[in-house]
């Protein structure tokens, strides 16, 4: 159903353009989009996978770092009291407005892409696991106390499997915003960043009037963010069964 | 077998949950707390687990303290793992005292057969329904078999058939097994059913108000036994009395 939406959709936009004679430098048909992508597929292409690899990595850190700040948080109130008011912060600064700052500290400007699409990612993967750790059944806590548990024990076979489906749901969120956070900092890097991922492409796109080449981009863009949100949807569904397998 | 002696439990909020409760359970002692909500009966059965600290007074096991895995509970919620079938929820126990679960499967399937679900062992907690949920906790309760097995209102969430279902097969068991059981209830009729000694409790602060035996001669069918709704109507004078009071 969708994708008759979707096709119908395109096929409206291509016949108001032609009906409109809408110049390709305000609003390019699809077609004129999918020539220009053909046109220019190896440049595009590279700029797509050099946006992925900096989604990739910020997402993988963001998991990483969002994890152990939450085990971090649920094992000590000391902790939750030094980590919470930091990550809100984060959060609510806009990375538009910190990014100039980091592409100054890091020098490595991979680096430095990476470092921003955490800080707009990490929230969420950080959030939703410190309220899977907390929300662990208190009878089930006892009873592992009553069975003499360790505090590994605990950890490995209950807390963390009871929070597993709360991660999962904070990671799909943190990919596709890690995304985000990708192309925010490609966009305020601009030429002194990396200069070679999609942002860059739109915004050069956009300096040379090449329209139907920047909204090639924007549509590749739009189609990554839909294949990382199924493909973690994907992954939750596979460890959840992993999970439930025992 | 196990001593309270003068156990008060003071809550960091300031409440009173206990005061002085003194009482003795006997080995092979299926022993009923009865009381309305809020008299501090589940917080007696935390301290006599060891889940918490008595505030003054004292609770000792003949013999010495229980190690992990000789007190069994057993919650108002089946409280299982959702995502672990109930034989890997029955094995927990086992597990966590680091018991191979090769050496150990013989124990799980007779604690499964013993609560009549020998052959829903590899069932997830969600394909089951909620009295066989709770049979599958008593298993688990029951896998490591536990020297007291300490009962919080196991039944107070089930249909009334399944409850009495629960109930006779509780009570077939503990005669089978001679496990020392206490069992908190807020049911007249759950306690003189069950129980060969009903504690009365009265409320804020939580007390003993009265030792109740309860010996009722083994019958066919004991719900319509005479001295047994005796029993019951004995037990709600004493309740009405205490909370009239």
């Amino acid at each position: 159903m969708p994708i008759i939406f979707g096709l119908a959709g395109i096929a409206l936009w291509q016949a108001a353009v032609w009906e409109f004679q809408v110049p390709a430098y305000v609003l390019p048909g699809p077609i004129a989009i999918v020539q220009a992508y053909i046109g220019d597929y190896a440049t595009l292409n590279a700029a797509l996978l050099s946006t992925l690899t900096v989604t990739f990595a910020a997402l993988l850190v963001s998991a990483a770092l969002g994890v152990a700040l939450a085990l971090a948080m649920a094992a000590s109130d000391l902790a939750r009291a030094a980590i919470q008011p930091w990550a809100v912060i984060l959060q609510v600064t806009p990375v538009v407005a910190i990014a100039p700052l980091i592409i100054i500290w890091v020098n490595q400007p991979f680096l430095a892409l990476v470092v921003c699409a955490t800080i707009v990612a990490f929230f969420p993967v950080l959030s939703s696991t410190a309220a899977g750790l907390a929300a662990t059944p208190h009878d089930l806590l006892d009873l592992f106390r009553l069975n003499g548990a360790t505090r590994l024990q605990t950890l490995i076979l209950l807390r963390l499997p009871a929070a597993l489906p709360f991660f999962l749901a904070g990671l799909r969120i943190s990919g596709t915003l890690a995304l985000v956070g990708a192309v925010v900092a490609e966009f305020v890097a601009g030429s002194g960043g990396f200069a070679s991922g999609l942002a860059y492409r739109i915004l050069e796109a956009g300096y040379r009037l090449q329209i139907p080449k920047m909204f090639a981009a924007l549509v590749l863009l739009g189609m990554a963010g839909i294949a990382i949100y199924a493909a973690l949807g994907l992954f939750s569904h596979l460890m959840l069964r992993r999970r439930d397998a025992a | 077998m196990i001593n309270v002696s003068g156990v008060s439990k003071r809550f960091p909020n300031g409440t009173l949950a206990l005061d002085g409760v003194a009482t003795e359970i006997g080995k092979g002692d299926f022993v009923a707390l009865l009381g309305p909500s809020g008299c501090g009966k589940s917080t007696l059965l935390r301290l006599i687990a060891g889940l918490e600290r008595p505030s003054e007074g004292q609770i000792t096991w003949e013999g010495g303290a229980p190690e992990p895995g000789e007190i069994g509970f057993v919650f108002q919620d089946s409280t299982l793992m959702p995502w672990a079938s109930a034989a890997e929820n029955v094995y927990l126990p086992l597990k966590l005292r680091r018991k191979s679960r090769a050496a150990t499967a013989g124990d799980v399937q007779a604690a499964l057969a013993q609560v009549g679900l020998a052959d829903f062992a590899g069932s997830k907690p969600a394909a089951l329904s909620g009295g066989m949920k709770m049979r599958v906790s008593i298993a688990r309760a029951l896998v490591s078999k536990p020297k007291l097995l300490l009962m919080d209102e196991p039944f107070g969430a089930l249909d009334e058939f399944t409850r009495h279902r629960l109930q006779e097969d509780l009570r077939d068991l503990w005669r089978r097994s001679g496990t020392t059981i206490v069992f908190v209830t807020h049911s007249t009729y759950e306690a003189a059913y069950l129980a060969t000694r009903v504690l009365v409790m009265s409320a804020r602060p939580g007390r003993i108000s009265t030792s109740i035996d309860c010996a009722i001669a083994e019958a066919a069918d004991r719900r319509v036994a005479p001295d047994y709704i005796a029993m019951v109507k004995r037990l709600s004078d004493r309740l009405r009395q205490e909370f009239a009071a």
